[in-house]
């Protein structure tokens, strides 16, 4: 389960950023297209944030669509899956969105 | 300067009880960033670096121990499996330099430990360096090591749909080799559908049709270990 080591990424990027403040929310953007399960890692961010200056923190998941453009008819089109396939039956298309892995903000309180 | 960490970040916006720190920041950046290292590290040696990537069983060590013997230009390998030497002894009697990693319960290789490999294993210059990354067709597509090229190896005898089952996996490489095709005539594998297949999550792959142990295919996929243009 990478959903785990994918965690353990966040919570590092934020206590490199922010040292021992306690975080009371994390704002996450993972992707339809990004291979990575919200709720895998809702369940490995309660266990990793437990006794850090995570712990108790809300976490908040943002999950853009998929989005493709057709470089032969040049149409955008929403994708569900990875099978990339333009409506016009081109499978020359370019993803635009839908693989975002991100931390976006996180939310610090007073102590 | 924020009172409650102190730190003098631009993007801190303060309000009355919390703050908010904009980060704006990729989950895997750390990994890339290392994996641009070993990248740029590998190419200033000239070796050539290849991230093998199936599921267990496969044919990954068969098809290595094969190539190491045929090849004609120096090998390395690193190994990672959750546990054992096992697949590192094969590799060794070939006479190629091997380093095991052994992640334990990781699923993956990530470009930390390549990293740490890399200085263990010190690959020679002009050589041609294979990662067999751990055996699973989920985890691995997610984290760049800093190899040059990937290569996902599938069996005739894992069944159909393969490829868009593991859509991530398949759609991150740059060969495919479908691997056994000996067991062609025993198995319920149809190979112009696995192609489709293919083509439907990675138009643009390479594919090739091997047996490691029988031979077949196996100067196409040497030739494509030598391209010119493999850089």
């Amino acid at each position: 389960m990478h959903e785990m080591a994918i965690t353990q990424s966040v919570l590092d990027a934020i206590v490199a950023r922010l040292g021992e403040a306690p975080v009371t929310c994390v704002r996450l953007e993972i992707g339809r297209l990004s291979g990575v399960v919200p709720d895998s890692v809702r369940f490995c961010f309660d266990v990793l944030c437990a006794g850090t200056s995570l712990e108790g923190a809300r976490l908040d998941i943002a999950e853009p669509a998929g989005r493709a453009r057709c470089r032969d008819c040049g149409g955008e089109f929403t994708l569900d899956d990875f099978i990339l396939l333009c409506p016009c039956g081109s499978a020359d298309v370019s993803v635009l969105a839908g693989r975002e892995l991100r931390i976006a903000s996180v939310e610090v309180g007073h102590v | 300067m924020c009172d409650t960490c102190g730190c003098s970040d631009s993007a801190v916006r303060i309000t009355d009880h919390t703050h908010t720190v904009v980060m704006e920041q990729d989950i895997l950046a750390k990994n890339d960033e290392l994996a641009e290292h070993n990248r740029a590290h590998l190419r200033a040696s000239d070796v050539f670096a290849i991230n093998l990537m199936s599921s267990p069983g496969a044919g990954k060590t068969t098809l290595l121990e094969r190539t190491i013997r045929a090849l004609g230009v120096p090998c390395a390998v690193i190994e990672g499996d959750q546990e054992t030497l096992l697949d590192a002894e094969r590799i060794k009697a070939t006479g190629a330099p091997v380093v095991q990693i052994n992640t334990g319960a990781g699923c993956h290789l990530d470009a930390a430990m390549l990293h740490r490999a890399l200085h263990a294993l010190a690959p020679a210059r002009g050589s041609t360096l294979f990662i067999e990354n751990v055996g699973n067709l989920v985890c691995p597509a997610l984290f760049d090591l800093g190899e040059a090229a990937r290569v996902v190896i599938l069996s005739v005898t894992e069944g159909p749909g393969k490829p868009v089952k593991y859509p991530h996996m398949f759609a991150a490489t740059d060969l495919v080799l479908l691997n056994k095709v000996d067991l062609l005539p025993y198995v319920d594998f149809d190979v112009a559908e696995f192609e489709r297949d293919v083509r439907r999550v990675n138009p643009s792959a390479a594919l090739l049709q091997v047996s490691a142990t029988r031979g077949d295919g196996l100067t196409d996929w040497y030739d494509w270990l030598r391209r010119p243009a493999r850089s």
